[in-house]
């Protein structure tokens, strides 16, 4: 078996401590050492976006990522967005523009869209096509998506 | 309630990351499956080693054919055909030859790497030219199907269908070309996955299943239980399209479950599903008789759909596709040959649209190519042939069903049909209809509980495609209640009554109907409560939704049970069912209950020098009957327009020389992103009430998809003159096809 590796890191504003193998990648480790399986596994080769999350603020595909080098850093995972229980803009947003589906996609475009918008408060169409282009949606629903990213945007506080 | 966009039940969850897949359901001592497979797709398997795999600290079992009962057991919707193991050789890249079950998914993948398997590569039967050929080698042992004239070729089975006499029939205008539609696969987000786990004397699977009481039927079948001890649990798929409708790796994992005595677990990468579901890629060869008008003369039509080496539910798909051909039209004469071929390549399955893209494509570019050789208008051309409501489209069969003229009508004024172009670009617009569900059984069950609220239990897989939310709909509309206050249940074989199948856009129709029904039960039974409390007659007592009425009294349904029941409380529970009974006579057991009528319009540019084109408009028009909830159903025609762009610009996979995927997994094969979207995508819908399902809904959902492909390569042919038979229109193939234009040939046939 491979050797081990501990982990600190802080997840979802907690500090969280896991041994785990030292090739696991970070999806892996949230969805089965962390019990936080709202994080996606499609394509495993950072190609879908299903598995976004924030490192450090910064979306990335978290298939992509050893959890050892997540060890200090911050972790942001679908279950980390809105605040006291209460969604954010964008997540009302996407269920007030029909923009969901399966849902299968929807936590890594969330997170996608989250950071998105927090790059760029007032995006454009073309720029929220191109900051989505790298999470798959095979429902189909692009442009109801792309709509409730623009609705939040409009209201003030998108990060809420 | 009715008619409005409510939003999505469990779209909370969904949004949050909360809502729970199959993959992401935890058992304690659960244990992980790999499966071994082969690097071709045929080889006789001479010995499997699992000497050094069996040494992986944590592995508890490796299974090979020789640990399952002989003769091997086998399963399949259509025929008994697929070995739970390969058996002798295997028929696919990507089929098993043994499974390792291990404490780790790492252990797992470990050992599966060191079992050895002796094994020699056979040739493949790959192309519908190999399959149809006397002398390749079968596919499948003719044991199988020892009365089968057929037995020893790769035909699985060949239809003749048709009317009227084709070979009589005279035409001004003749059209006879060939269309080919290649292989395809789902790419639903969620890849397959699959727990099976002993249950006392039974067993339970979970499973990302469309059918979960057709799941459960088999495994019953093949481990040889009765149904009431096996229980499926099938949590909402994450997209299927059809590549989740029948069991693909359930039953093996039954038997390991049985032998382990402990839960098993199979996630199937994306990769793997690539290898376990795919569409049927057809071969069609039309002749076509017009009259110098345009009208239609006949259809001479020969379909061949390759599909893979295990039958799944494809002869349905190639059987149902090629019965409808014909399309929405008056067709006087048509002679169809179907045949479905076996071939050594992915099981080919259910997929959205169900075989009407593969023909729709073809007649839909005959009919283009008849109007631009007679001079007639392409919009004419469909407008003259149209069945009109009433009409019948198969002779015999069920008549027109909607106003499909003012469908094509509104796409046409939606993309401006007629109005002068700028250069470079081109204007397509193309019909389809799909048959909806001929026979099917749902049941549902209503419950009102005493204060007031409800459960609905019904056996609809909701996968996207908004079931919980229209059912909740519809039982909120009956019995006053609000959404919030309604939970659906689905996906348990073991508390829901049973529901054949979640496909062919039926569950509105028919599982709304189930549910409809059972809410007017728990209606008569409040009225029945009313009158023996108040000693009213029949007749007195008027039971609306969430209100009972009789002279001088006005009840809520919470109230009236107070009233009747006191502390001892109880429920009211209505049962309601929606059959379609099986017709030994019928060609297909049946005719279908609706139509999906689409006609979808589009207007695009090609840059010439590099064949790429971009799609400024695409309109697509559905005609639902009734939308329960508009924004559902716009959505989900708005993505099986998407999805149609896919098999229409980009999707194909392709095969080396060994039957293995060359471009397997998503690095290779792409499907539309944000950045390959129409710059305006809309969807109408033609609302007039005439549907079979509640309130007049038909069936919605995969109408989007089916005319996508010949309305953008009419809109291709016009923006470029060049005329493309072979899909999918890649920049290099439009670019091949507008050289050789240049060149005054023909564009060259495709790859193989």
């Amino acid at each position: 078996m491979s050797e081990t590796a501990r982990v600190s890191l802080t997840l979802n504003g907690e500090p969280r401590t896991v041994e785990i193998g030292a090739g696991r990648t970070l999806l892996d480790t949230l969805r089965w050492e962390l019990d936080l399986t709202g994080t996606k596994e499609c394509c495993a080769a950072g190609e879908c976006g299903a598995c976004t999350v924030y490192l450090d603020g910064e979306a990335v595909n978290s298939c992509l990522v050893l959890a050892a080098e997540a060890d200090g850093r911050e972790v942001t995972t679908i279950e980390g967005l809105g605040s006291g229980g209460r969604l954010s803009r964008l997540q009302e947003a996407f269920l007030e523009t029909g923009a969901i589906q399966c849902g299968f996609c929807i936590p890594g475009m969330v997170v996608a869209a989250d950071a998105l918008l927090r790059e760029t408060p007032r995006p454009t169409l073309d720029e929220v096509l191109q900051g989505l282009s790298g999470n798959l949606c095979r429902c189909g629903g692009y442009t109801r998506i792309c709509a409730a990213v623009l609705r939040a945007a409009g209201a003030a506080d998108v990060t809420g | 309630m009715i008619g409005t966009s409510a939003r999505r039940v469990g779209g909370v969850e969904r949004v949050t990351g909360r809502q729970r897949f199959t993959g992401d359901v935890r058992l304690a001592g659960m244990l992980h499956v790999k499966l071994v497979t082969l690097d071709c797709a045929r080889a006789r398997i001479a010995a499997v080693d699992t000497g050094a795999a069996s040494g992986v600290p944590g592995v508890r079992a490796i299974l090979t054919a020789a640990d399952l009962p002989r003769p091997i057991p086998r399963y399949g919707p259509t025929y008994r055909d697929r070995p739970v193991l390969a058996v002798g050789e295997t028929k696919f890249h990507g089929e098993p030859v043994a499974a390792v079950v291990a404490e780790t998914e790492e252990a797992a993948e470990e050992a599966a790497g060191l079992v050895r398997v002796a094994c020699e590569e056979l040739p493949a039967v790959l192309t519908v030219a190999s399959a149809l050929d006397p002398s390749a080698p079968l596919v499948q042992d003719p044991e199988l199907r020892p009365d089968d004239l057929l037995g020893r070729t790769n035909i699985r089975r060949e239809w003749h269908f048709g009317w009227g006499d084709v070979a009589a029939a005279g035409a001004d205008c003749v059209v006879d070309e060939v269309y080919t539609f290649p292989m395809v696969t789902h790419f639903a987000i969620e890849p397959h996955a699959f727990i099976a786990a002993p249950d006392r004397d039974g067993l339970i699977i979970w499973s990302s299943i469309q059918h979960p009481y057709l799941l459960q039927a088999a495994i019953a079948e093949v481990v040889g239980l009765p149904l009431s001890k096996v229980r499926v649990f099938a949590p909402d798929p994450g997209g299927a399209f059809g590549g989740k409708q029948h069991a693909k790796f359930e039953p093996l994992l039954a038997f390991l479950a049985l032998r382990t005595g402990r839960p098993v677990r199979l996630a199937l990468t994306l990769e793997e599903t690539f290898q376990a579901v795919r569409r049927s890629a057809f071969e069609i060869r039309v002749r076509s008789g017009f009259r110098s008008d345009g009208t239609i003369a006949f259809h001479d039509t020969e379909c061949n759909a390759l599909m893979g080496a295990y039958a799944d539910i494809a002869p349905r798909v190639i059987a149902k596709s090629g019965y409808l051909i014909c399309g929405p039209y008056r067709v006087p004469d048509a002679r169809i040959v179907v045949r479905a071929l076996l071939s050594h390549t992915t099981p080919a399955t259910a997929f959205r649209g169900f075989g009407t893209p593969q023909v729709a494509w073809a007649i839909e570019s005959q009919m283009d190519e008849a109007a631009r050789r007679l001079g007639v208008d392409r919009l004419e051309i469909r407008l003259k042939n149209l069945a009109r409501r009433g009409d019948e489209v198969v002779p015999g069969d069920r008549p027109a069903d909607g106003d499909w003229a003012e469908a094509v009508s509104r796409a046409a004024a939606a993309i401006g049909w007629g109005s002068p172009l700028a250069l470079g670009r081109g204007r397509g617009i193309a019909v389809a209809i799909k048959a909806s569900a001929t026979t099917g059984a749902s049941y549902a069950i209503v419950r009102l509980h005493h204060d007031g609220s409800v459960t609905v239990m019904a056996g609809t897989s909701d996968m996207g495609q908004g079931a919980r939310t229209v059912l909740a709909q519809v039982a909120g509309q009956e019995l006053g209640v609000p959404l919030e206050r309604i939970a659906i249940v689905m996906g348990d074989t073991g508390s829901v009554p049973f529901d054949l199948q979640t496909s062919a856009s039926r569950s509105t129709v028919f599982m709304g109907t189930a549910v409809l029904n059972a809410c007017r039960e728990v209606r008569r039974q409040l009225a029945e409560i009313a009158r023996e409390l108040f000693g009213l007659a029949e007749g007195e007592v008027v039971v609306e939704p969430g209100i009972v009425r009789a002279p001088g009294l006005e009840l809520r349904y919470e109230e009236l049970l107070a009233q009747a029941w006191g502390p001892v409380r109880g429920e009211l529970i209505g049962t309601g069912v929606r059959r379609g009974e099986h017709v030994p006579a019928h060609p297909l057991g049946g005719p279908p209950a609706f139509y999906e009528f689409n006609c979808t319009a589009v207007e695009l540019e090609v840059d010439r020098e590099t064949g790429e084109m971009l799609v400024l408009r695409h309109v697509s028009v559905a005609d639902v009957g009734r939308a329960l909830n508009p924004a559902h159903v716009e959505v989900q025609d708005e993505g099986a327009a998407v999805m149609g762009l896919g098999h229409t610009l980009m999707e194909h996979l392709l095969l080396d020389e060994h039957g293995r995927i060359r471009n397997l997994g998503a690095l290779d094969y792409r499907i539309p992103t944000t950045k390959d979207l129409p710059l305006e995508l809309r969807s109408l819908l033609v609302e007039n009430g005439d549907g079979p399902g509640p309130y007049g809904a038909k069936g919605a959902g995969e109408g989007g998809l089916l005319a996508v492909a010949p309305a953008v390569a009419s809109a291709v042919a016009e923006a470029t003159g060049a005329v493309i038979r072979d899909l999918p229109l890649t920049p290099e193939r439009v670019w091949q096809a507008v050289e050789a234009l240049g060149r005054g040939g023909r564009p060259d046939p495709p790859a193989a």
